[in-house]
């Protein structure tokens, strides 16, 4: 506002008249016809700088800046893909449990295989590891493991998954608890029985009576797998029975529904998605959350 | 003999409709198709009972019943908007809201596009008809032209709305965002749209006035563009003729860039010429100023029109869209910048010399603060445009901010101006029931805004941050829901912000209830539909 119209409204008003409503016949204000000019010189120089205009059948006018944004995009790909190649090189040679001693891929791994968590796994296991257990999504942050929490356990089911079907060299981990309830395996007696032995194993309040007769049903039933103290067995992924860790709830309801429905917890294979050097990177960094063995 | 026709013409839609009813393929359909049919057996009735008791409209008559019939509709479709629109806000800050039993009808997804159907169409649209229906008749000293269609447009739009939003609970949609309705509802709507276009034109042709008033061109850019649009960006093929699924004509990069096209011009001409429309004629009557500059009008209405055609591909810049594409969109919207202010210099200088009325009267208060917003809309949106801060801005909810610092600001606020002015006017009342509570509604609804705006900025331009933010290997350091997490405090604070638009709005209902039911009737308005000069 450089010069402020000191004069009164003098301005000729154009003479039309609609229901009342005159219009001023005032110039058009100077900064904004300015501005307005401004912008056009500008659009034609950018349009002559940037790809813009469309000729036809061969794209369009490149731009003199040459500017594109998928060459930029790929050459900050490239950039830090050129800049942690030694490294990944180095982490798919060595030997899996190095990792952990080795000063720049222990860093390395710790910030790839978070973003690479964060990326691919938090959805389920969540963005801190700490699984779901309304879900049963294990969580990965203690030394309780299903299918085991070596280096190689972890490295194995990463790459392969469990129970899922994707998986290209059919190696994917593979168990399946009978549902003994749905498919008329045990009684829905012998099932309130066994689950009170459950708790009791677990170190839970139960019926004394129904946990002594549940027993025998589990030595028949579930020891196979389970084992007959019912810590479990790793080889098969059979979870330990007798610590305060559940997968999906250790009250009589949710133990019930488990027994008599059994449950298919499935993972996908990652060996499609991501490298080996992706899935050592992972792999190092779940081990490295606190439960690794 | 015309009531004849009418009579056959309704009673045989009534029958296909219920023929369509019975061969549903889906629910949607079937219950758009019973809709249909109770609205022809509705009209039916009313058309035999009222059969031979017309009597001729005086030609020296404006044609206001239609206009009441919409400020009713506008108010409503209001109220219902805000109200869907804080339950979704709330829904995004507290996900258990998304209730259990109501899976598939009442959570997010579904009720979004409800509420963006709801305040643009239902709450906009019905303002654009019925203001358009008043200015045309004002500005061109003519009674509405058509007879009865400007009825058949009203009651023909909201039956669109209430197809569109009965169709979007049970899963009709095609899809594209503001472009929902399916393939029936959009045949009806162009039917609709045409009449409506026909009686606005018709008014213009028998106008006594020796010129078009500035209002009119908006209104008609907005009414001819919006056909276009409209048409275009629904080619689809019905998979049936009895279900309302449809593929669509357009694939690919294609289909998103005709989507944006369309979107874009949604808000261009829709929401920026037809409400500029509305701004041009109540702005200077509320102020009772001239009008600035008839040159600047005449000047940003052919550059904005021109221009505005243009910008779409900004929506899709990053993407699959070719960069020749986003960088035209871009300088366009660029470009735009200036014709977009013509309108908000037109505005705000009228009141130039009736600044002292900013202190009595809370509605020329809200004119102003609309026509503000506008202009802050109208500069964020080139900003946005370029591809360095949209790098950064999409996606995210500083997008959201945006359309709502425009939405409720621009469109919000000029319509709540709009509807003080007209309802003592349309019912011959003595002014208002109550200022005070238009200047509560003021207050409520200006800080609702700022509330909405500033948190999502914060929470667009945080969330775009740790979008991007990689450490010094390349890697992303947050987790998506890292993002979502930490926007929580600032879901909360736009919801709080809804609840107070909404009770603003909710005031404005009351207070416009209240003037046509308690204040005195006075007899001396005119509506001869004289010319003024």
């Amino acid at each position: 506002m450089s010069k402020k119209p000191t004069k009164k409204h003098e301005v000729e008003t154009t003479g039309h008249q609609w229901d009342g409503i005159e219009e001023y016949n005032n110039p058009l204000p100077k900064w904004w016809l300015y501005t307005f000019y401004i912008c056009i010189i500008w659009g034609i120089g950018y349009s002559i700088a940037m790809p813009a205009w469309p000729i036809f059948k061969s794209g369009a006018t490149p731009g003199l800046l040459g500017s594109s944004t998928r060459a930029n995009v790929q050459a900050d790909i490239d950039k830090f893909a050129a800049m942690n190649k030694p490294v990944q090189e180095k982490l798919v040679a060595v030997n899996l449990d190095e990792i952990a001693s080795d000063p720049e891929l222990k860093n390395f791994t710790q910030n790839a295989g978070g973003a690479i968590f964060r990326t691919w796994c938090a959805q389920c296991h969540g963005a801190g590891a700490g699984g779901n257990s309304q879900l049963g999504y294990p969580n990965l942050l203690d030394s309780d493991w299903l299918w085991g929490g070596t280096m190689d356990d972890i490295h194995f089911t990463v790459t392969h998954g469990i129970r899922n079907e994707t998986d290209p060299t059919e190696e994917a981990r593979f168990s399946q608890m009978p549902a003994f309830g749905k498919d008329e395996i045990l009684s829905t007696e012998e099932i309130s029985q066994v689950v009170q032995y459950v708790r009791k194993i677990s170190g839970q309040d139960n019926d004394a009576t129904l946990a002594a007769a549940g027993e025998t049903v589990f030595a028949d039933n579930c020891s196979a797998c389970h084992a007959e103290d019912g810590t479990g067995d790793q080889a098969q992924g059979a979870p330990n029975l007798t610590d305060a860790i559940w997968l999906y709830g250790g009250d009589v309801d949710t133990i019930t529904y488990t027994v008599a429905n059994a449950r298919t917890g499935v993972m996908p294979n990652w060996n499609e998605r991501l490298s080996e050097a992706d899935i050592r990177a992972v792999t190092a960094y779940v081990h490295g959350l606190g439960g690794g063995q | 003999m015309w009531d004849y026709i009418k009579l056959i013409a309704l009673g045989l839609v009534a029958v296909l409709a219920a023929i369509a009813a019975g061969n549903a393929r889906d629910l949607a359909y079937q219950v758009n198709a019973v809709e249909i049919m109770l609205a022809a057996a509705i009209a039916f009735i009313w058309v035999l009972r009222t059969m031979g008791s017309h009597q001729p409209a005086s030609q020296n008559e404006y044609f206001d019943g239609v206009v009441r019939a919409g400020v009713i509709a506008t108010t409503f479709w209001g109220v219902v908007g805000f109200l869907v629109a804080v339950i979704i806000a709330f829904q995004l800050a507290y996900p258990s809201l998304n209730f259990e039993w109501a899976q598939g009808y009442l959570n997010f997804g579904k009720l979004r596009p409800l509420h963006t159907s709801a305040v643009i169409f239902a709450f906009g649209g019905n303002a654009l008809i019925a203001s358009s229906f008043y200015v045309v008749q004002r500005t061109s000293a003519a009674r509405l032209w058509g007879g009865g269609l400007g009825w058949f447009v009203f009651w023909g739009y909201n039956l669109f709305i209430v197809l569109a939003a009965s169709g979007y609970i049970l899963g009709a949609t095609q899809s594209k965002e503001y472009a929902e309705p399916e393939w029936h509802v959009d045949i009806w709507l162009t039917v609709v749209w045409v009449a409506y276009l026909l009686v606005f034109l018709g008014t213009i042709f028998k106008r006594k006035e020796p010129h078009i008033y500035v209002a009119n061109w908006f209104y008609l850019s907005f009414i001819v563009t919006i056909a276009m649009l409209h048409l275009v960006n629904n080619l689809a093929i019905p998979v049936s003729f009895f279900g309302s699924k449809s593929v669509q004509v357009f694939s690919g990069v294609q289909d998103a860039m005709t989507q944006w096209w369309y979107g874009h011009n949604a808000v261009g001409f829709f929401l920026t010429a037809g409400f500029l429309g509305m701004m041009y004629y109540f702005v200077p009557k509320q102020a009772e100023r001239p009008v600035y500059s008839y040159k600047l009008s005449i000047v940003h209405f052919w550059a904005l029109i021109f221009l505005y055609i243009w910008a779409g591909p900004h929506h899709l810049h990053y993407t699959a869209l070719p960069d020749w594409a986003g960088t035209l969109g871009m300088t366009f919207s660029i470009i735009l910048w200036m014709p977009s202010w013509g309108g908000m210099i037109n505005g705000l200088m009228t009141l130039s010399g009736a600044w002292d009325k900013l202190r009595t009267d809370p509605i020329i208060r809200m004119m102003v603060v609309s026509v503000g917003f506008y202009g802050m809309s109208t500069f964020e949106g080139p900003m946005m445009s370029i591809k360095a801060v949209n790098s950064l801005s999409h996606y995210t909810d500083w997008t959201i901010g945006h359309v709502h610092s425009g939405a409720l600001g621009w469109n919000g606020m000029i319509t709540f101006g709009t509807l003080y002015f007209l309802v003592p006017r349309l019912w011959a009342r003595e002014g208002l029931y109550s200022l005070k509570l238009v200047s509560w509604h003021f207050w409520l609804a200006t800080i609702g805004i700022v509330l909405y705006a500033s948190s999502m900025w914060v929470a667009g331009i945080m969330q775009g941050l740790m979008w991007r933010e990689v450490d010094s290997q390349g890697f992303l350091v947050n987790a998506f829901a890292d993002t979502v997490a930490a926007m929580h405090p600032m879901f909360v604070v736009r919801g709080l912000g809804g609840v107070l638009y909404l009770a603003g709005g909710m005031i404005m209902a009351y207070n416009l209830w209240m003037t046509v039911a308690r204040q005195p009737r006075v007899e001396t308005r005119s509506v001869a539909a004289v010319p003024a000069e």
